[in-house]
């Protein structure tokens, strides 16, 4: 694991580029023009050399993690722009700039080098309508199939009349099977389905009781978030948003994502008073999320409304009344504010602080009885361990993040690796494990909870003894942002199901020219079928409850 | 039982459908979703069909099946419905039915779009009459924070009857319980409300009226496919 904490005296790391210069000397003639966008140096590549560009940049430079693809239409050009950062090193960060002509917006596609990049390339073909040349799968992934246009173009008429079919779906494996007498058969699981958390439809083909072929449809909830983002203003418009992208309870985690992005994009600081709160606020959220995953896990497992996930509402229950107490509201917080936070503590603060305590001193007990109930059951471990196995390289090549990560022995939480908010100050550890399997991401889950609680707890104490005069909570912002034309910034922060970024690119207007969002259960979906080919159909449900998806995040 | 007359409950979808529909539209008084078999069979007897009827009415309000159905972020609040302190069940409302066959509620909880509307619309077809509709949330109402979407259907109505609208963006465990109750209370008193339902309805491909939009897809798909159709610039 040596190479998981980076050390300075580390011959390996020591070699690889970090600066713009040293990364433009390595791709060398690739390089057609630089840009700087605010998180990263950005290099201009010609629409051809996408995978010698990104295949050189991974392998020699260490930048192995693609964790996003923006695709946007400028005024006299497409524009395609990888988002490369490391495992080992959040801090290190490149972008790549593919531009595309107008008439022909033809493009190399980057999936033989990630396999992540599969999915992102849909989706931008799907909204901004490029095409990517040796892309293994290229069709609509958002959008129905017969979708006319591309709504983030920007020539897009929305009023258009559409037809969407209701189809039957036939079995892509039937011809193969035919001969060596083989018989599979096809199956729908959603978009309506108990298992599915939502509305996903994974089209699964089975082989007796294994499964030969799954295949995830996607987009029966995309809500158009980045369009509805792009038409709002900085300041107060989008904020609401980020709530209702992963809607289990994960609200501040989302907007600190948005509120991170765009602070740094304007110049904010963010007051230290407000940052504990913010830490404080987003921990609560990810505990009542890890909580819903552990609960909903549990239900497909066992198959039924059980006690464990009665006592893992119950338990949500509490965060979201403290939450409430917090915010106003038991769901969508609308809380932070670019600067700080919209309120402050409730008061009596002495009551709320009570109540936080209380939450935590029973917590340990909670958590005992999951491990009683569920880790320590017979039947989930023998249902769990070893099924669904997601080895770490795969994991990465696929871009996954947060819990699906670091079950799969992958050291990074962006927490601690790109630090926000107060969490640096702050004693708390990053939780791995390295079976792999169904089990691990459980195991990973339960165990953030603790650190949660941990960081709860430092900062109610921090809170509590905070001067009452310098209770600052937010930042002096002017009303309306309008931050210059041209600056670009990509920042992401760790999320309940992973790494959440956030692409804006402003225009000069008050209004983003383009908001992108990174969702980590995009991502993570991703490894559903690598991680339940060859296995039984019940643990191919194990293993999608294991991922914790969220529809609202996946389809955005 | 040989000809069409003595079968009443046909369970061809289309015909289904359309039944759903008319029966919605001409609307008014206690209206006839609430025909049953067992009513048929009294109907000779109007003073029996009177207390039978109440008793039927009673009998179903008190005991609802919902159907487990998850859309958007309404859905979390409605598991908290479900589950603990809330305790839906209280209510005669609790027993979540994962099959639209066994279910006589839906409850709508989220956000419909263009992907999504046909397979609900086919959820809905499949569940046995008289059916109920609880829309939950802004977005079942109007589209809610995402009306301005390209893909987003400007409320649950455009595509099936709702007999309670919840409002909230998402309704508190309360305020659905709160809904549900009023929803039992109108069952029981034999009331629904005329509803009128601004067809997304599925229709076959070649049922379409011919314009460049079908021309242009007509060799994707087969022509007795089923398909819905939006006029986006029509929505409110
Ligand atoms: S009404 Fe609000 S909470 Fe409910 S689904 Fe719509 S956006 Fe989500």
């Amino acid at each position: 694991m040596s190479l998981e904490e980076p050390t300075p005296d580390d011959g390996a790391v020591e070699t690889l580029p970090t600066g713009a210069d040293e990364i433009a000397e390595l791709l060398g003639d690739l390089v057609i023009d630089t840009e700087t966008h605010v998180n990263a140096p950005g290099f201009v590549i010609r629409p051809d050399t996408v995978q010698e560009t990104l295949r050189r940049l991974r392998d020699e430079a260490g930048f192995d993690h693609l964790s996003c693809v923006t695709a946007e239409e400028r005024e006299d050009r497409y524009e395609s722009i990888y988002h490369l950062t490391s495992f080992d090193d959040r801090q290190r960060e490149v972008s790549v700039i593919v531009p595309t002509t107008k008439d022909d917006p033809v493009s190399e596609s980057a999936a033989p080098v990630f396999r992540t990049a599969d999915w992102h390339e849909r989706e931008a073909y799907d909204l901004v309508g490029i095409d990517y040349d040796d892309h293994p799968d290229l069709r609509r992934i958002l959008l129905p199939e017969t979708w006319q246009g591309h709504p983030l173009s920007q020539n897009y008429d929305q009023d258009r009349p559409q037809i969407v079919t209701l189809d039957e779906w036939e079995n892509p494996l039937a011809e193969d099977h035919r001969e060596d007498e083989g018989d599979t058969m096809y199956i729908n699981i959603g978009p309506h389905h108990p298992a599915t958390h939502g509305v996903l439809h994974v089209k699964t083909v089975l082989d007796g009781e294994q499964v030969a072929d799954v295949d995830p449809d996607i987009g029966y909830l995309h809500r158009c978030e980045e369009q509805m983002c792009q038409t709002k203003t900085y300041r107060h418009q989008i904020m609401p948003y980020p709530d209702r992208w992963d809607y289990a309870s994960s609200g501040l985690l989302n907007e600190w994502a948005y509120a991170r992005a765009a602070e740094d994009l304007n110049d904010i600081e963010v007051p230290e008073y407000a940052q504990i709160i913010r830490t404080m606020g987003s921990e609560l959220c990810r505990i009542a999320s890890h909580m819903l995953a552990v609960g909903t896990f549990a239900l497909d497992v066992y198959g039924d409304f059980t006690a464990i996930f009665m006592y893992a509402m119950r338990d949500r229950e509490k965060t979201q009344n403290i939450l409430e107490d917090l915010t106003g509201q038991r769901m969508m917080f609308n809380y932070f504010r670019l600067g700080g936070v919209v309120w402050d503590l409730p008061e009596p603060r002495d009551e709320f602080f009570e109540t936080v305590r209380d939450f935590l001193d029973d917590l340990p007990q909670a958590l005992e009885e999951y491990h009683d109930l569920i880790t320590g059951n017979e039947i989930l471990q023998s249902r769990t361990i070893d099924t669904g196995v997601l080895p770490p390289e795969v994991a990465k090549s696929y871009g996954a993040t947060g819990p699906v990560a670091r079950g799969s022995g992958i050291d990074y939480d962006l927490r601690r690796d790109d630090p926000y908010g107060y969490y640096d100050e702050l004693e708390w550890d990053v939780i791995t494990e390295d079976g792999c399997d169904n089990f691990s991401r459980l195991l990973v889950r339960l165990r953030e909870v603790e650190e949660s609680a941990k960081i709860i707890e430092q900062c109610a104490d921090l809170l509590e003894d905070w001067p009452e005069d310098e209770r600052e909570i937010q930042a002096n912002v002017p009303r309306t942002l309008k931050p210059d034309d041209d600056t670009e910034i990509y920042r992401a922060v760790e999320a309940a199901k992973g790494e959440l970024g956030i692409y804006i690119r402003g225009d000069g207007t008050d209004k983003p020219g383009r908001f992108k969002i990174r969702s980590p259960c995009f991502s993570n979906l991703q490894t559903l079928p690598e991680m339940s080919t060859g296995e039984y159909i019940p643990d191919m449900v194990a293993s999608l409850g294991s991922l914790d998806i969220v529809l609202g995040e996946v389809d955005r | 039982m040989s000809s069409e007359r003595d079968r009443p409950f046909v369970t061809d979808d289309t015909q289904v459908q359309t039944e759903t529909r008319d029966a919605r539209m001409t609307g008014g008084g206690a209206d006839n979703r609430f025909n049953s078999k067992l009513r048929e069979a009294f109907g000779s007897s109007p003073f029996i069909l009177t207390k039978f009827d109440q008793f039927m009415n009673w009998v179903r309000g008190s005991s609802m099946f919902m159907l487990q159905f998850g859309i958007a972020c309404c859905s979390i609040e409605m598991m908290h419905t479900y589950s603990v302190k809330h305790d839906l069940d209280r209510f005669a409302a609790g027993v979540p039915r994962a099959s639209p066959r066994q279910a006589d509620v839906i409850i709508v909880p989220g956000t419909i779009v263009s992907k999504f509307a046909p397979r609900m619309k086919r959820v809905y077809d499949q569940m046995p009459e008289p059916k109920f509709v609880v829309g939950m949330g802004s977005c079942t109402i109007s589209g809610g924070p995402f009306q301005e979407g390209y893909n987003v259907i400007k409320g649950a109505e455009e595509v099936i009857p709702v007999d309670i609208h919840v409002p909230g963006c998402p309704p508190r465990p309360e305020a659905l319980i709160y809904g549900v109750a009023k929803l039992q209370q109108r069952i029981a008193e034999g009331e629904s409300s005329p509803v009128t339902v601004k067809p997304y309805e599925l229709e076959q491909f070649d049922d379409l009226e011919q314009d460049e939009i079908v021309e242009k897809l007509a060799d994707q798909i087969d022509e007795d496919d089923l398909v819905m159709r939006y006029n986006w610039a029509d929505s409110p």
